[in-house]
């Protein structure tokens, strides 16, 4: 065997070189080191076993779980399999359905429903492939050399096939026949069959992007399905699914700025020398201190206040701030949290251990007291505010992080009483989720505060969020702030 | 040298025979990093059984099993080695009017060493598996530690010089993913995700692992689990949790579930009240439909 294999992965070369670089293209990063590790993995691999030589290349490529979804789209794409030609039932149906009025062959429709379903009730993935295949010969009416993207076909599939039909069928085909079923069982088997379908629509949209790379060549295909990486998304764009990602994400990170944070009091010894310990634990050596016995350090415990603009242009964006603030509370025994528009209230309390985080959002909404006037962010009038009732509990050791787009209707910033709270704290951050050429534009008043932050980043993704907690962890090196 | 078998399937066979269930990935990312002699860098969520995979390992190959358990704080001397200071005092004591030259060279040398499990590891005559648990609670400072280890197989004492590998360790890291580790960690790893299995994989886990369990309640629990997985829980549960459910289950005597006996015993299967006051909302929910 070894024999077949030493010999074939030359061919295989130009083909990885530009997988890799597709790789890249999406943005996973993939190492020289990497890539040749990909290419002597692939020496010890039997190039027929398909799923074998995917995890070959998975494994030496893809070092984070996050990446895998991209990593799949483009290893499809890359090596698609050359499926041989539809076999006898599928030549027929497409004989007959050749003309190009869609989905007008009424037979060749009703076959496909039944091979459908038939191996959607036996969960034959074999079968469903193949009857995938044929739905999409029939129905999604591609043509060759036509500029539209994966999803228009997919769409026109789906609509013919009225997956809703097929669903209700599938659920009397399984639960029809025994009426003494337990609730449970039911309940389950109806998710068995949602997951199914979900099967089908993975299938159909596999096999319309292979019709596209035999169509388009690999390259052409890969450029049109690149999608941002998770960590890339636009936290105030995403859409539902990408947030419940990051939202998943986001817990190893906050406990990562934890830990940074704690770190810093870790490195310096700290304590002073403990005389008394030291000289009894010297007699185990014979009377000399080898051992020096320091007192423990006071630990120091980072007081954290997160200042959080929850209008309604920052909705999205709000939402995950307050994920952060949620997953923060776990990390962090003092960490105050505020929510603002015109009007600023404390919302620490509604982030008890053990909250499920959609009735800490309910909460919020319902009862923080964050509007005054109209509903409209006003920075200046929640400044003051936090001032008023909060000034006194900022302390040196208190860090302050705040976020929002600095949108401030027009009217005055207050950028003193900012200078104020920055001076009494020991660190003033500023996230603001608008891309930075934004800022200063219209009513945006982001360049008044910012010469008295510590630091004010742009953080629309979950990368620059890592950023933001590297820098938050490196220790300050004095104060670069013109304090007015 | 290696000691797996010539095909990923049968590396996987072979885990099966040690009460390890693989799948065909797991088999494949296992088979190649014996014949590249890379270490295993393995993630995935608690209790899915990364830590028994290296058991497994240990097992198949016949190999001794070392395991450096990671926390916070590890350092050196604690994961690589430490000067035995007191027995050099002792030494030193010993023979007092001795050369300090010649004591200088007694007293750094293999003997004075404690031997930590890295260096343990480096040091064994037989082949043995190394299995460094958790690595992501160490800081990214030690994480360097590791490097020297795991692409050249060697420890560099500056006392002593450099301690090269009599043989290779199979070396498998285990991360619970609760912080990114160093690209530089990544690198020299090869990668393997195991997540959650499907239901019929964790049915063949339970058979396997749970006694007395039959088919049709293996199959349920398999199911169960897997829909519990599918809410939004804090905590899903894990496949350690449900073999945990799985031997409540027999002790309890039922052969079939259904929701009133899942409602009881959904504390076993979860581990915060938030997580089984959602899930019970999910029974009473689809239970009155």
């Amino acid at each position: 065997m070894n024999q077949v294999v030493d010999e074939r992965p030359i061919d295989l070369l130009p083909t990885l070189l530009s997988f890799v670089h597709e790789l890249r293209a999406v943005g996973i990063p993939v190492s020289m080191v990497e890539a040749i590790d990909a290419m002597s993995a692939l020496r010890h691999t039997d190039l027929a076993d398909r799923p074998g030589f995917k995890q070959a290349l998975a494994a030496t490529l893809v070092k984070n779980a996050r990446h895998q979804g991209a990593f799949d789209v483009t290893f499809e794409v890359f090596f698609a399999l050359h499926r041989p030609p539809p076999g006898a039932p599928t030549a027929e149906a497409s004989r007959e359905a050749s003309p190009p009025g869609r989905g007008g062959d009424r037979s060749g429709m009703a076959d496909l429903l039944e091979a459908l379903l038939a191996a959607l009730l036996q969960g034959d993935q074999e079968g469903l492939a193949a009857a995938a295949r044929l739905a999409v010969e029939l129905l999604a009416g591609m043509e060759p050399g036509r500029p539209v993207g994966g999803t228009y076909y997919l769409y026109r599939t789906l609509r013919q096939l009225d997956l809703e039909a097929l669903e209700n069928r599938l659920l009397e085909a399984t639960l029809g026949d025994s009426p003494d079923l337990s609730d449970l069982e039911r309940r389950l088997t109806a998710e068995d069959v949602t997951r199914r379908l979900e099967q089908l629509k993975e299938e159909l949209r596999a096999e319309i992007r292979r019709r596209l790379v035999a169509d388009r060549g690999r390259e052409a295909v890969a450029r049109t399905l690149r999608k941002p990486l998770l960590e890339d998304v636009d936290l105030m764009h995403a859409t539902r699914d990408d947030l419940a990602e990051i939202e998943s994400a986001i817990e190893p990170l906050t406990r990562k700025l934890a830990a940074r944070l704690a770190q810093r009091r870790k490195r310096q010894r700290g304590g002073r020398l403990d005389f008394r310990r030291t000289v009894r634990r010297s007699l185990a050596t014979g009377g000399v201190p080898l051992e020096p016995v320091f007192r423990a350090p006071r630990p120091h415990r980072p007081e954290i206040f997160l200042l959080c603009d929850i209008s309604g242009s920052m909705a999205t964006f709000a939402r995950f701030t307050l994920q952060f603030v949620y997953a923060m509370s776990e990390q962090f025994s003092k960490l105050r949290a505020f929510a603002f528009i015109d009007s600023i209230d404390e919302i620490t309390d509604f982030f008890e251990p053990g909250m499920e985080f959609a009735a800490v959002m309910a909460r919020v909404t319902a009862e923080a007291d964050v509007a005054w006037r109209d509903g409209h962010s006003d920075y200046g009038h929640s400044l003051e505010q936090f001032v008023d009732r909060y000034g006194s509990s900022l302390s040196p050791r208190t860090t302050v992080i705040i976020t929002g787009d600095a949108r401030n209707n027009y009217r005055p910033p207050r950028a003193e009483l900012l200078a104020e709270v920055a001076a009494a704290s020991r660190a003033f951050y500023w996230l603001n989720p608008e891309p930075k050429p934004y800022w200063d534009t219209g009513d945006s008043v982001m360049g008044a505060y910012t010469r008295h932050c510590d630091g004010v980043f742009e953080v629309r993704n979950l990368r620059q969020l890592e950023a933001f907690v590297e820098k938050v962890a490196l220790p300050p090196k004095g104060r670069t702030r013109s304090v007015a | 040298m290696s000691l797996l078998p010539e095909d990923p399937a049968e590396v996987g066979r072979r885990l099966g025979e040690a009460g390890y269930l693989a799948d065909q990935r797991i088999a494949q990312v296992v088979f190649l990093a014996d014949r590249l002699n890379k270490p295993i860098l393995v993630e995935g969520p608690a209790g899915v059984g990364k830590t028994e995979l290296a058991k497994a390992l240990a097992t198949i190959s016949g190999r001794r099993l070392i395991r450096l358990q990671c926390y916070e704080g590890l350092d050196e001397s604690k994961a690589l080695y430490e000067w035995n200071y007191k027995k050099q005092l002792l030494r030193i004591q010993a023979d007092a009017d001795h050369d300090w030259a010649q004591l200088e060279h007694d007293i750094f040398s293999e003997e004075f060493l404690l031997a930590r499990p890295l260096l343990e590891a480096i040091q064994a005559r037989e082949p043995v598996v190394l299995l460094i648990d958790e690595v992501d609670r160490v800081e990214v400072e030690t994480e360097a530690l590791l490097l020297e280890i795991l692409s050249d197989f060697q420890v560099s004492i500056p006392e002593l010089g450099t301690i090269r590998a009599h043989t290779q360790p199979l070396v498998v890291l285990t991360s619970n993913n609760t912080r990114e580790l160093s690209e530089a960690l990544k690198r020299r790893c090869l990668f393997l995700h195991i997540g959650y299995p499907d239901p019929t994989r964790e049915q063949a886990i339970l058979l396997a692992r749970v006694e007395g369990i039959g088919e049709h309640l293996a199959a349920q629990v398999a199911r169960v689990v897997r829909s519990l997985r599918d809410l939004e829980l804090k905590k899903a549960p894990s496949v350690s949790e449900s073999i945990d459910w799985a031997r409540t289950l027999i002790a309890l005597g039922y052969t079939d579930v259904d929701d009133p006996i899942l409602a009881d015993t959904l504390h076993v299967l979860l581990k915060y009240q938030a997580d089984i006051e959602k899930a019970q909302k999910q029974l009473t929910v689809s239970g009155q439909r």
